[in-house]
Parts: structure tokens; sequence; C-alpha cells
């Protein structure tokens, strides 16, 4: 096996005895991935006025909302839960990151707010049905990956803490969603009331039995500032976040930020709020949610929905009974083409023979 | 003798003038002092004697600083802050009113103060009808008012426990007003003087402020929401000038906080972060100052005229009438429609 010579980056490497090359692998698999660049959908709830919008613009140094339309209150007596997904693709430095943000506007406004989560649960459900579907079908070199990979959920600041409606929302779906809590327009906390208020949400998330997505630890072999770095993120859950895109000049320097008449707040000063924070764990653990999502939630979906045949809820149901005829249909079908192929192969073998 | 008396009774408030006597009144003028001005320090005296009374309720989410608020615009400890460390209770399930009543004192004049507290309004997932027990509690003290005066033998002083004042809190959300929001004004304001204010607001920029503030007063008027001070109220140019002034500035943009830092020098009450002090009393900063200014220092006694005058009639003319209807009686008295009831009415103008 000589692997060394194959792939490019000949000579890089010393002729030693017993290295075989396949060191090389993981930048293959770099290489492979840059190509074929990443997608990532991110689910943002939380109630009107929070600063969702604001915050996703920050975070990506994009304008995801151009032309806002803010309804007047009459009008949002009338609406419901709505969900909005805007797909944007960003590249930096040749890497290519397909990024679609659901936002759920309407969540949280209404005086009778029982029914506000099941359409964001029904979205949910339905991109893991519509996953699971390509993956049992026939063609599955372009399955498009619409899961929900993660969810930032906005806490209010004004509150003591979550609120009945924050809780029902996160055990609806913590097992269907890497939920990530963020706390919003975090400058209108000191840093006593902001420590307060992190300890009081982790509390009632301990006492509620919510699962929140967990920072994996760093590896022991990982450098001690990489384990520096997760053990600071690790800390800082729920992060309190301020977001903003304009430009104010601050000691000679154009900083984002907001202005107040007592002061500047800014947005990537780690003393101010924990933007960098949530943008780091973000960009560092997106491959992690991914997994997360593939291996934990999706996992369970598909075991509850195939042990449970034609008996789901919803509007899935009726792709539900479907789902397994056709399955078999296409099983099937399979065999068919087989045994087909087989037929062709026995009589090409035969076909020179006969030559 | 007819100016002398126009002159005492104004001070107070203003009674219809008797339509037999206006056209007779003529002015006079005084060729040295004669002493009528000291009739106000004689009011004056009476009144640091009886002291004030004022009945405020704070509405709103938990956690948007009612309770700071209240203390910082009495500056004593009047009302028990929910954020207290010791304090582990969770949101309660149904909206209670619970009030507290102290007696402050400055500079010898003593204000019986009330204020009526409403936690877990707007904190449920399901919040229809939350406004109901407020509205209930509300009427029962006009009603308890009502019953008081239309007694026989009726008290010197009847004891005022109306609601004078309802400070709603809006949070500063930026956008407009929530549906919960309009719905509770829309029925508070019929019974009861609505402040709204925006809570916490030094989380919005100036700009975002002004745009906040002018979808607020759209989504009012969009929705005929009349807040406090009320257009019709305004009894003559002086006052239309003043409340308009207000007008313009509604709902006043507040923070709260009862802590002291250090500012160039100077203890101020503000909040500290790690980018600037927020002052509560710097107008530059927040309006809290002018909050102060209309329910204390200004519109105190007008807060209580018009709860007295407007809201408190319509309720009683709406029982009356009822009483009338229905034939159930709140006492003998009341029988007959025309001329005990006339009576009654212009006895209780004062």
């Amino acid at each position: 096996m000589s692997q060394s010579g194959e792939k490019g980056k000949v000579g890089e490497f010393p002729e030693a005895a017993g290295y075989v090359g396949f060191a090389n692998l993981p930048n293959q698999v770099h290489r492979k991935s840059v190509k074929k660049g990443f997608e990532f959908t991110l689910m943002v709830v939380g109630e009107s006025g929070l600063g969702k919008s604001t915050l996703i613009n920050s975070l990506f140094l994009t304008d995801l909302y151009p032309e806002r339309y803010i309804p007047g209150a009459a009008e949002k007596i009338e609406r419901t839960v709505q969900i909005e997904a805007s797909t944007v693709e960003i590249e930096e430095r040749g890497v290519k990151l397909r990024l679609t943000v659901v936002d759920t506007p309407g969540y949280g406004d209404a005086i009778n707010s029982q029914d506000c989560f099941k359409t964001i649960i029904q979205y949910i459900d339905n991109q893991f049905e519509r996953y699971l579907h390509d993956e049992s079908g026939l063609n599955r070199r372009h399955i498009v990956d619409n899961r929900v990979h993660c969810c930032f959920y906005f806490i209010s600041p004004f509150g003591h803490g979550l609120k009945p409606l924050d809780v029902e929302f996160m055990k609806a779906i913590h097992s269907k969603v890497n939920i990530v809590p963020v706390i919003a327009k975090a400058d209108t906390l000191t840093l006593k009331e902001r420590d307060r208020l992190k300890r009081r949400i982790l509390d009632e998330i301990a006492q509620q039995g919510i699962r929140i997505y967990q920072l994996p630890d760093a590896d022991s072999d990982e450098d001690e500032e990489f384990k520096e770095q997760t053990r600071v993120l690790k800390a800082s859950i729920p992060f309190a976040v301020i977001g903003s895109n304009q430009l104010i000049e601050v000691k000679g320097k154009k900083i984002r930020g907001r202005l107040y008449p007592w002061g500047v707040v800014e947005v990537e000063n780690p003393e101010h709020n924990d933007f960098l924070k949530l943008r780091t764990m973000l960009v560092t653990h997106m491959q992690d949610l991914q997994e997360v999502t593939q291996d934990l939630h999706y996992e369970n979906f598909r075991s509850e929905r195939l042990k449970r045949p034609g008996r789901s809820t919803g509007a899935v149901e009726e792709e539900g009974v479907d789902k397994d005829r056709i399955l078999m249909q296409k099983e099937a079908e399979l065999r068919r083409m087989q045994e087909m192929i087989y037929q062709m192969q026995a009589q090409m073998r035969m076909k020179p023979a006969d030559e | 003798m007819r100016e002398a008396e126009k002159s005492m009774a104004e001070p107070q408030s203003k009674p219809d003038p008797d339509p037999k006597t206006e056209a007779t009144v003529t002015g006079l003028d005084l060729f040295g002092y004669v002493g009528i001005e000291s009739v106000l320090d004689q009011m004056r005296r009476k009144a640091v004697k009886t002291g004030f009374e004022f009945n405020i309720m704070v509405v709103g989410q938990s956690g948007l600083g009612k309770s700071t608020l209240v203390n910082t615009l009495f500056k004593s400890k009047v009302s028990r802050k929910s954020c207290s460390p010791s304090f582990e209770e969770g949101i309660s399930k149904t909206v209670n009113l619970q009030s507290v009543s102290h007696v402050i004192e400055e500079k010898g004049v003593k204000m019986k103060l009330t204020v009526i507290d409403t936690p877990g309004f707007g904190d449920q997932i399901n919040n229809l009808n939350c406004w109901e027990p407020i509205m209930k509690y509300i009427n029962e003290q006009y009603e308890k008012y009502l019953k008081e005066e239309i007694n026989i033998n009726r008290k010197r002083k009847i004891p005022d426990t109306r609601v004078h004042c309802c400070i709603y809190f809006v949070p500063p959300t930026g956008h407009c007003l929530r549906p919960l929001d309009l719905e509770f004004m829309k029925r508070l304001g019929k019974v009861v003087s609505v402040v709204p204010v925006i809570a916490k607001s030094d989380t919005l920029t100036l700009d975002e402020r002004q745009r906040f503030k002018e979808r607020i007063r759209q989504d009012l008027w969009t929705n005929g929401i009349k807040v406090y001070p009320q257009k019709e109220y305004d009894e003559d140019t002086e006052d239309r000038i003043l409340n308009d002034k207000i007008r313009e500035k509604i709902p006043f943009a507040v923070v709260g906080t009862d802590k002291e830092h250090q500012v160039n020098g100077k203890n101020v009450l503000g909040r500290k972060t790690k980018w600037g002090v927020i002052e509560v009393e710097n107008v530059a900063h927040c309006e809290f100052a002018n909050l102060r200014d209309l329910l204390i220092r200004s519109h105190l006694q007008d807060l209580k005229d018009v709860t007295h005058n407007i809201h408190y009639e319509t309720y009683r003319v709406r029982r009356l009438n009822e009483s009338n209807l229905n034939g159930i009686g709140l006492s003998t008295p009341l029988a007959s429609v025309n001329g005990t009831a006339v009576r009654k009415e212009s006895e209780s103008n004062l």
C-alpha cells in the first residue's frame, strides 16, 4: 500500500521507513468539504422585539432582512405564528456556507399563546420527515439537508427568569433540536443582574428537566488554549448578547455598537456582552451541532417513526402511511432491477463465448 | 361677597359657576390690602392637617421594574421588591392584587400612599381576560365609595380607596404595542386614568425611543384609546398648553433604580454598567423626572379630580340607572328618582 505518492503532495512527506501516508487523509477531507460547501440551518425563536433579526444580521455580517415590514398592533391580533425560511450563501476564504435562517414571527404575540408552538414543532418534524424520505429513496446523491441543526431561543431580559411560555416551548422541542438559550438585549442588565439572571435560568432549566445543547468537552490532546476557551464558553451559557450593525466611532476607530446618551455599548467587546462567545461557539461547533442533530435527534425521530408505521400525527399522517408502502415498493423494485442486472451480466458473459 | 366666594373656591377645584349669578358679577378693584389672600394659608394649613390620600396602581408583566419605579418615585421603599434575594416565589397562576399603604411625610405634609400591585398580569401562556380581576377591583372601590356617599349617616371624610392613577408598563420591544397592551388599555381607559410608560427604557437608543413612541401614539390613536391627560378634560387654554406638551411626550420612557453612584463627584441615582452610568434623574438620559413631575408635582390633584369628577361620576350614573331599572335599591333614599337624586348630586359636587 503506497498512498503517499497518489494524491498530490508528492515529495512533501519524507520517505521514512514505515511511513504509509494516510496521515494525509484529513487534508483530503478538508479539501473535499471546502469544495462541497457546508449547509447549516438555524432557527430563531422568541417574542417580537427581542432583537432576533438584528442579532442574526450581526452574527453573519449580512443583511438577511433588507425590507422589514413590522405590522401594527391591530394586525398582530389577527396573526398566527408563521415560519419564514431565508437562505443565503456566504463565502469566506473559499469556504462556502449555505445558511438557512428559519424565523418564527408571531411567536408569543397573541394574548393566548397556547397554540403558538404547534406550527414550529410541525415544521421541525416535516424537515425530519423529508430527510427520512430522501434517505430511504433510491437516488441518495443529492440529499438536501434542511433539518434544523440549531435553535436559538431568545429569553427576555426583562423578566426574572424563564416565563411559563419559555418552559413549555423548550420542553416540547428539546428532544427534536439543539437548543441554545440566549438572553437578548443584554445591555439592559448590569453585570450583577446578568449573573443573577443566568444563574436563575440555569436553575430553572435544571429544575424543569430541559435538555439544552451541551458543548462537548475539549479532548485531552487539544492545546491548553482551546481547552480554556471551551471552559469559558461552557461557563457562559446562556449567552447574554447584544446585536447591532451600526458603526460608531469610538476613540478614532469605527466599531459596531449602540450609541446611548450615557455611553457606547460595543458589540464585540467581551466585557460588554457575550456576542463574541456566541459567535465562537457557533463557528467552532457547527460541525458538532450537525452531528448531534444527525446522531441524536434525527435517529430518535427515525426510530419513533419506523416503530409505529402509519400512526404519526398531524399533517405528516398520510405521508407516513404511503411512506412504508413506497418503501416496500421500492425494495421490490430494487430486487427486480438487481435480477435484471444479473441476467444481463450472464447474457454478456455468454455473448463473447458465442462469438 | 360673590367675588370672595369665588376666589375661595378656585384653588380647590372649579365648580360650575351658578348660571343665575354669573351675569351679575363685576370686577371690583380693591384700593387697599384686605387680606383675602390669607384664605390660601388657611386652606393650606387645613390640608396639611388632614393630609392627602393617593392610590396608584401599577400594571405590567413581571420583571418590568414596577416595584423599583414606585420606590424611586416616592423615594422610599413603599413597594415590596420582588427581586430581593429571598424571593423564591414563581410566577403566580392568576392575577391577584396586593395593596400596600404607607404614610409618607415631607415638610409637614402627610400623604397616605397606597400602591396596588398586580403580580401575574400577562405572565401566563393564555392571558385571556387577565384584566378582569383588575376591572373588578376598580369597580369595587367605586362601589364602596358610592355606598358611603349615599348613606344617611355618612362620615365626614369618606375614605377614598378609588384608584386615582394606573401606570401601565409597556415592554421596550421597540416595535409597537402588543395585542395584550391594546386590549387592556382599551378597557381600562374607560374607568380609570391610564398613564402608559415604557419600562426599562435603557435598552433603547434615542432614535429607537422616538420611533417607538410615535408608533405607540399612532396605535393608541387608531384604536381610540384615551390615556391621561385626556384632551376632552382640558378646562382652559392654560391647561391645554401644558397638557399638550405632556401629550407630545407620552408614553414616558423611564428607568428606575434605588442605587446611588458617584458621577462627577456627585451622588446620583443611577444604574452602573461597563459603558457608563445611566442617571435616572437626568432628562437627557431618561424621562423619569418628567413622569415624577407629572404624577406628583403638577398633576396629582388633577388626577384625583379627574377620578372623582369624571370616572366616578360615570360609574355612579351607571349604577343609579341600573338600580332604578332593576328596582334593587342600593338603599332606600334612592327610591325616588328625581327628588333626592338631584339633591345628592349637588351635594357631592364639592
